[in-house]
């Protein structure tokens, strides 16, 4: 018998299969930044319906909502930054297609990550107070400060409830076999929160190394996720693509100009652009991508 | 120096609106945001604090959208939260509704269950206004934007702000709204939107056909300051030599003629 922590590594289809409808998944990175495309084309493919969706939305919400995959969407916003709005969360919304939506301000999308990985039920803050956020969400409470303050006033503030989570789906630069994982870009995200919001974590990396390689050239400051947090391990080599995942590449904005225009297009639009791309496992796409941008350049 | 254009005014004015924050974070949102931003750090506010937008606090002022500078900190999207509960900060935000109670919308156009047009979601704007120093920038005044009022409320004015109480209305602190035609401020009656100026050319008259409520104007309003030949040199020749300014602030028509 082995004396190492666990191998936790997995197939995308390993993942897939392990999530169940109904459940309510967190997706990693920041609107069009260090998405898990690859975990999310596949649940864009899979079987699955019902789902809560977490997200600092970009293009995953865009493909899930498409897909029809969504009962209910937290977000506090959907943008693909170079192209603002997304335009299949646009036509989603504008449909009513999704059944029920929580929009959030950023900082109580943080605070609700949060009180999740702290285990507790809801943690105050001020966002949300006076704004629409409470009124199309009247479910959120407010709680009355216990303590005085200067003026003898007892604050009422949000209770921000926590956002627990069935899974989470995350994407890094470089991680072991066990799940220990770093990221080399400039910002951590929220990735480590969703880690500790969610009862499972599946990573997903551009590279799987050896141990002593996460630190071999790299802070340890950069490891953001250690093994207890994680429950599976995928090498998705590009597998961020069309976001972006530094230093290791860039954003595509060629590709994400194309999706968006598909997206705001007709359904015929649509139906080419998911036929071309979409249609087939991680392996296609990359294949599928990779000819797209040799017929641009030429 | 009478060769300026309407960008560089806007870019004036929203620098002014940082010029007495001290050594805080000015963080905008948007390209006339971030010159303005960037050309108050080089003049009337050195000690602003600034970054790339990204994840840095740069220690020198580069130009717009530039990669490369000195590095003073580390700003990546969770510690701007905590830097808004902090309350070291003035954001300025864009605005696709505004409305006379100084309340913003970002979030969608119509009815929120099923939106004429969603837009990004309300953002970081609910926990702004009631947290660090807020200003709007507008970059096409038009009674569409300027509403009696807002669609959704993302951003919370002074009135919404007092109705929540104490713990919304303490740190409340909607300071200017920016647009190309003119400044404004809450200091009108029961908090509401106030000409402050005019931009140069610009008539009240204009401002008020393109304003869709009731704006409080004074007795006596003045004209947006020119800006100086110190500020045109540096917008032009240091932090915008490409002109991008224009394509958010085009020179109106009657000026050029």
């Amino acid at each position: 018998m082995s004396r190492r922590p666990r191998d936790k590594t997995m197939s995308i289809d390993e993942v897939i299969g392990s999530l169940e409808s109904g459940m309510t998944i967190g997706i990693g990175g920041w609107g069009p930044r260090r998405k898990p495309m690859a975990l999310v084309r596949a649940l864009y493919n899979s079987d699955l319906t019902d789902l809560t969706v977490v997200s600092w939305g970009g293009a995953d919400v865009g493909l899930l909502a498409r897909a029809g995959k969504i009962r209910r969407l937290v977000y506090a916003f959907v943008s693909l930054d170079s192209v603002p709005l997304e335009p299949n969360f646009q036509r989603a919304r504008q449909e009513k297609s999704i059944p029920e939506v929580v929009e959030l301000d950023e900082g109580m999308f943080q605070t609700g990550l949060k009180a999740a990985a702290e285990r507790l039920p809801f943690l105050p803050m001020r966002a949300g107070l006076g704004s629409d956020v409470l009124v199309n969400n009247p479910w959120i409470e407010t709680v009355t400060s216990p303590y005085a303050d200067a003026d003898g006033a007892h604050e009422e503030l949000v209770a921000v409830p926590a956002l627990r989570l069935d899974a989470a789906l995350v994407h890094l630069n470089r991680a072991d076999v066990h799940g220990n994982a770093s990221y080399l870009g400039p910002d951590p995200y929220f990735d480590d929160l969703f880690a500790m919001a969610a009862d499972r974590t599946y990573l997903s990396v551009e590279q799987i190394t050896d141990t002593a390689g996460l630190t071999v050239d790299t802070p340890v400051q950069r490891l953001l996720l250690n093994r207890m947090m994680v429950t599976g391990v995928v090498e998705t080599p590009n597998g961020a693509h069309f976001t972006n995942c530094v230093p290791d590449y860039e954003r595509d904005e060629r590709f994400q100009k194309a999706y968006a225009k598909a997206a705001g297009g007709d359904d015929a639009d649509w139906q080419a652009f998911h036929d071309r791309f979409l249609a087939g496992d991680e392996a296609a796409y990359q294949d599928a991508v990779k000819a797209f941008n040799e017929e641009a350049d030429k | 120096m009478s060769d300026y254009t309407r960008a560089d005014v806007c870019a004036a004015a929203i620098a002014d609106a940082f010029a007495e924050d001290g050594e805080i974070f000015g963080s905008p949102m948007g390209l006339l945001p971030m010159l303005g931003v960037r050309l108050a750090k080089l003049t009337s506010n050195p000690d602003l604090v600034i970054s790339d937008g990204e994840s840095l606090f740069l220690a020198g002022v580069p130009p717009l959208f530039a990669k490369a500078d000195v590095v003073e900190g580390w700003i990546p999207f969770r510690r701007v939260f905590d830097v808004v509960a902090y309350g070291k900060r003035h954001v300025m935000m864009g605005a696709t509704q505004v409305d006379r109670h100084g309340n913003q919308n970002i979030s969608a156009i119509g009815d929120f269950a099923q939106p004429k047009r969603q837009l990004l979601g309300s953002r970081g704007a609910p926990g702004n206004t009631v947290n660090n120093r807020t200003s709007y920038w507008v970059p096409r005044h038009s009674s569409r934007v300027f509403v009696e009022s807002v669609d959704i409320v993302s951003g919370v004015g002074p009135a919404r702000a007092a109705a929540a109480g104490p713990g919304a209305a303490k740190y409340n602190d909607i300071h200017r709204i920016v647009s190309n035609l003119g400044v404004f401020d809450m200091t009108g009656a029961e908090h509401t939107m106030r000409l402050r100026s005019v931009h140069p050319g610009v008539t009240v008259d204009e401002v008020v056909a393109a304003t869709g409520f009731e704006l409080d104007i004074p007795a006596q309003v003045d004209t947006t300051r020119e800006p100086t030949f110190e500020e045109l040199t540096i917008i032009r020749e240091m932090l915008d030599p490409k002109g991008l300014r224009f394509r958010e602030v085009p020179e109106p028509e009657e000026a050029t003629a």
